[in-house]
């Protein structure tokens, strides 16, 4: 993977979700703490301050590093769940992956954030997208990158009638069910911003 | 800085004003008896945490017996995991984070700690309020 392809996948992922702080945000005001949208948009922005550096590094360090900053700037549990999943890509993806093989890296960094989550499947939550989208990317077949970003939309609106049962949203018990969740969106949203980036390859 | 006979308590709030008031709580019941290190916010100021800060209370509250972490609400916990997965291997098994809440819990394990109790013992004192 060159480096102004891996710079582009950082500047589509920023952008998407900058772009879209406020609806997360909103999104985590009916759940949560109403901070999903500026927490995402600070970690992304300190991405991109070093998007030139991570890009010229190769592809499982550079993903480290973005783990890294999200880490560190995000401010909520976000935080540590993105950047485990990036640092999670980063352990288990090799410079130039195949396809297969990404796939197999996104079901491990999916594990680890189980694992710091606490949570899994049907708990309404980031996992929600993030699963089915690994699903649909390891059946492989024609056209991932167009069909991928369905597969994460049709994810996140399958959240709405779920009852949280981890994180702020918790909470609010029933009083949780109708809305979407604001992780399972920003996931939507950076995988719809991935594959948007290897569409125009 | 306290004596480093004593487990350390480090706060981690979502606030930076309930992490200094729950410190000061610690302060009265305590003296300087134990290392103490409050912290809350997010790296701009505002409600959330910040791993690197947390991992910086660690660091200043750090006791050779120990440090017994209090957190509130779920990024707080989800963040100290983290910072305790960043500091030294050595540390890391001499760090918990109490199932507690956080003022009784910080008040309750300080004052267990000041008496020179282990680690396990600190922690099972704050984790006795969840029982209640």
């Amino acid at each position: 993977m060159d480096q102004d392809f891996k710079r582009r996948l950082i500047g589509a992922m920023a952008d998407a979700v900058i772009a879209h702080a406020e609806e997360l945000t909103a999104l985590d005001s009916a759940i949560g703490d109403g901070d999903h949208g500026l927490n995402m948009k600070r970690g992304f922005e300190a991405v991109l301050a070093e998007a030139d550096t991570i890009a010229a590094k190769p592809l499982p360090d550079a993903l480290k590093a973005i783990g890294m900053a999200l880490v560190m700037k995000v401010g909520g549990a976000s935080g540590p769940l993105y950047g485990t999943l990036a640092m999670g890509l980063g352990k288990a993806l090799p410079a130039e992956p195949t396809a297969a093989e990404a796939a197999m890296a996104l079901a491990r960094a999916i594990e680890d954030v189980k694992a710091r989550g606490k949570s899994d499947a049907g708990q309404k939550t980031m996992l929600d997208v993030l699963i089915p989208v690994q699903a649909a990317f390891a059946a492989n077949g024609d056209d991932l990158a167009t069909r991928l970003p369905a597969v994460a939309a049709q994810a996140a609106d399958a959240t709405v009638p779920m009852k949280a049962i981890r994180g702020r949203a918790s909470f609010l018990g029933e009083r949780s069910i109708g809305h979407m969740d604001p992780g399972a969106r920003s996931s939507s949203l950076l995988v719809q911003a991935i594959c948007s980036v290897f569409n125009e390859a | 800085m306290g004596e480093q006979k004593n487990v350390g308590i480090v706060i981690v709030s979502h606030s930076a004003k309930v992490a200094e008031g729950a410190a000061d709580m610690v302060r009265q019941m305590v003296g300087d008896s134990v290392p103490l290190a409050a912290v809350g916010g997010n790296a701009d100021g505002g409600l959330g945490t910040d791993v690197g800060a947390i991992v910086g209370a660690i660091d200043k509250a750090w006791s050779e017996q120990g440090v017994a972490i209090l957190v509130d609400l779920g990024g707080a916990e989800t963040n100290s995991e983290m910072a305790v997965e960043m500091m030294p291997e050595e540390r890391r098994e001499r760090i918990v984070i109490c199932n507690a809440p956080l003022v009784e819990g910080a008040v309750m394990a300080a004052t267990e700690a000041s008496g020179g109790s282990s680690l396990d013992a600190v922690r099972a004192t704050a984790e006795e309020l969840m029982g209640g």
